[in-house]
């Protein structure tokens, strides 16, 4: 599925494959021909996302075909145990995790599912997390914590889920409980934005030592809709609400509020899993081995000062 | 001579008082009640119990012992990191305006006093001040003010009063949810108190961080207490919510309050419990 945007990726495609279409085994000028092509193809996707506006971006973020957790599961992990349920209430299909091992290290991997096709969809509430998503998460981290292993999140979501259920659940208790419960864990955690950073929903598992983010990721207080339709009462300026939000991942650098990007490939990580995942797994082997070698006195107190830091200016 | 002097009074008035100025009605129950009956009973409505949002400085007498209060982190205020704008202008215009109504420099006075003779740190936060919206400002006074309590051994109460997660500052404002977190685990860490009461609204970025993680939750009556819109709710079950939805009473049904209080009763609440803390 090719993005509005990408309109011209997406005709350079169409001409190759008519050319392939008509000449099945290419040789001498045709091969060059296509090559050609080819080499217009890749220009034209390097130049288009070299120039991704916020909004653009939005819709790389929550491309049909990006990477899902359980594709960074099966990508960078050569095990994976899931465990389900809070013990409180039931099993949230939105929120998973279980031992993980990448490389040499044994971790406890927790992130969003948003679901493939629209059955699992359904049963993972689109990556909007209940309570029950966010208790499972805490009980896991408590887990890490105790069997001194660290922590990786997956961070993609729209939002918690906004339901009569989960509120009278306690949505706002569950995500407040993990941000204090996150603060004072004595393991290492490292939070990393692949899609969409949602709010609370985002921020629930996302007090990392280290938090990492994709580079058409996106990470926001608000959807850009949401603000469009409250500060500009107009649900379609969610472009200029975007713009405006500062929610790209070179942004958020620039905040201080991430502490590295994970360069994509061209044309977006759905484009090429294999890279993506290459990429990934370097950055946090990089990070994971670093983050071992600090007690965890030293950890939460580092964790406690790089959050206070957060928006303090004067 | 009382009767005589009266009238000269009356007389030296050059206007009788408008009816506006002697009674208002209830925003609730539409009773009418005078102004003074209603000053008097703490802004809440006899009849129906309705609270009316205060500022901070009338949280302040409602609860503190008079005189006790020292304001601290007056200086912190809101900051505008994304140079953000949007269709009614910036946001710097509109925080400005904000400062010049309310007298506030953002959502959230902080300073300690005493309640009934037993020291506290407390953090009130005002609606008047952009819906009480939580920024950086906000947060970094709300953090600061848990420090001070850990400092000088002080239990904590924080007064919620809030839209949530102010989008002007976006992402820094969100970040102010796990930074106000941080600085409560530890306190919490350091075994003291902390007493979280939720007015009218404490919803959103506020309900999912610092306002839900007390060792008490005091409600006042009839408060909004939720951490959705109730129109994106119903927007996304399709379906409508009953009338009592996210209300104080609705969330001790719950579980997530602990009790609701009067606001006449609040100030001897507090005591209470804090004694129990070991307060004194």
């Amino acid at each position: 599925m090719s993005l509005d945007f990408e309109k011209d990726v997406a005709e350079i495609e169409s001409r190759i494959e008519e050319f392939k279409a008509k000449n099945p085994e290419p040789t001498g000028t045709l091969v060059k021909e296509l090559n050609r092509f080819e080499m217009e193809r890749a220009d034209k996707l390097k130049e288009i996302y070299a120039n991704l506006t916020p909004w653009q971006t939005v819709q790389v973020a929550r491309h049909p075909e990006r990477p899902l957790i359980r594709d960074f599961i099966s990508g960078l992990c050569s095990e994976f145990i899931e465990l389900h349920g809070d013990r409180l209430f039931g099993d949230d299909r939105g929120m998973i995790g279980g031992f993980a091992t990448i490389e040499n290290h044994r971790v406890m991997v927790i992130g969003h599912q948003k679901g493939k096709d629209l059955d699992e969809k359904i049963k993972c509430n689109f990556g909007q997390a209940c309570p029950e998503g966010y208790r499972k998460a805490l009980r896991l981290m408590k887990l890490a914590e105790k069997f001194h292993i660290p922590v990786v999140t997956f961070i993609d979501t729209p939002g918690a889920f906004p339901g009569r259920d989960a509120e009278e659940r306690g949505q706002a208790e569950a995500i407040a409980r993990n941000l204090l419960e996150m603060a004072a864990l004595k393991t290492p955690v490292i939070a990393v934005v692949t899609g969409e950073g949602g709010s609370g929903g985002a921020i629930g598992i996302g007090v990392g030592d280290v938090v990492l983010m994709l580079s058409n990721a996106v990470y926001s207080v608000i959807s850009p809709e949401g603000c469009a339709s409250i500060l500009w009462r107009d649900g379609t300026k969610a472009a200029e609400a975007a713009n405006a939000l500062k929610i790209t991942a070179k942004s958020l650098l620039q905040l201080k509020i991430i502490d590295e990007i994970i360069p994509e490939p061209v044309g977006g990580a759905h484009r090429d899993f294999v890279t993506t995942m290459k990429t990934t797994k370097k950055v946090l082997l990089k990070h994971l081995t670093s983050l071992k070698k600090v007690s965890p006195r030293k950890l939460t107190s580092r964790r406690f000062d790089k959050f206070a830091a957060m928006g303090r200016f004067n | 001579m009382a009767w005589f002097h009266k009238s000269k009074e009356i007389a030296a008035k050059p206007e009788s008082p408008k009816k506006e100025d002697i009674w208002i009605q209830c925003p609730s129950c539409k009773a009418h009640i005078y102004k003074d009956e209603w000053e008097k009973n703490l802004k809440v409505c006899d009849r129906c119990h309705f609270h009316e949002r205060l500022t901070w400085k009338e949280r302040v007498d409602v609860l503190l012992d008079a005189g006790t209060f020292v304001e601290l982190n007056a200086k912190v205020s809101w900051n505008d990191p994304l140079k953000f704008s949007d269709s009614k202008g910036p946001y710097a215009e509109k925080a400005v305006e904000n400062c010049e109504k309310t007298g506030m420099k953002e959502s959230v006075a902080t300073g300690a006093g005493k309640i009934n003779g037993i020291k506290v740190a407390i953090a009130i936060m005002d609606f008047r001040f952009m819906g009480g919206s939580l920024a950086s400002g906000t947060g970094e006074k709300i953090l600061q003010t848990a420090l001070y309590a850990i400092r000088h051994k002080l239990p904590y109460i924080i007064l919620s009063a809030s839209g949530g997660a102010r989008m002007h500052e976006g992402i820094i404002s969100l970040m102010q949810m796990p930074k106000t977190c941080a600085a409560l685990a530890q306190l919490r860490e350091a075994n003291l108190p902390y007493i979280s009461i939720m007015t009218d609204p404490t919803t959103g970025g506020v309900s999912a961080s610092f306002a839900m993680v007390g060792d008490i939750h005091i409600a006042e009556p009839r408060s909004l207490i939720g951490f959705a819109g109730r129109r994106v709710i119903e927007e996304t079950i399709k379906q409508k919510l009953p009338e009592d939805f996210q209300t104080a009473e609705y969330l001790v049904d719950h579980g997530f309050v602990d009790m609701i209080v009067h606001r006449k009763d609040m100030k001897d609440m507090l005591s209470k419990i804090l004694k129990y803390a070991g307060c004194r």
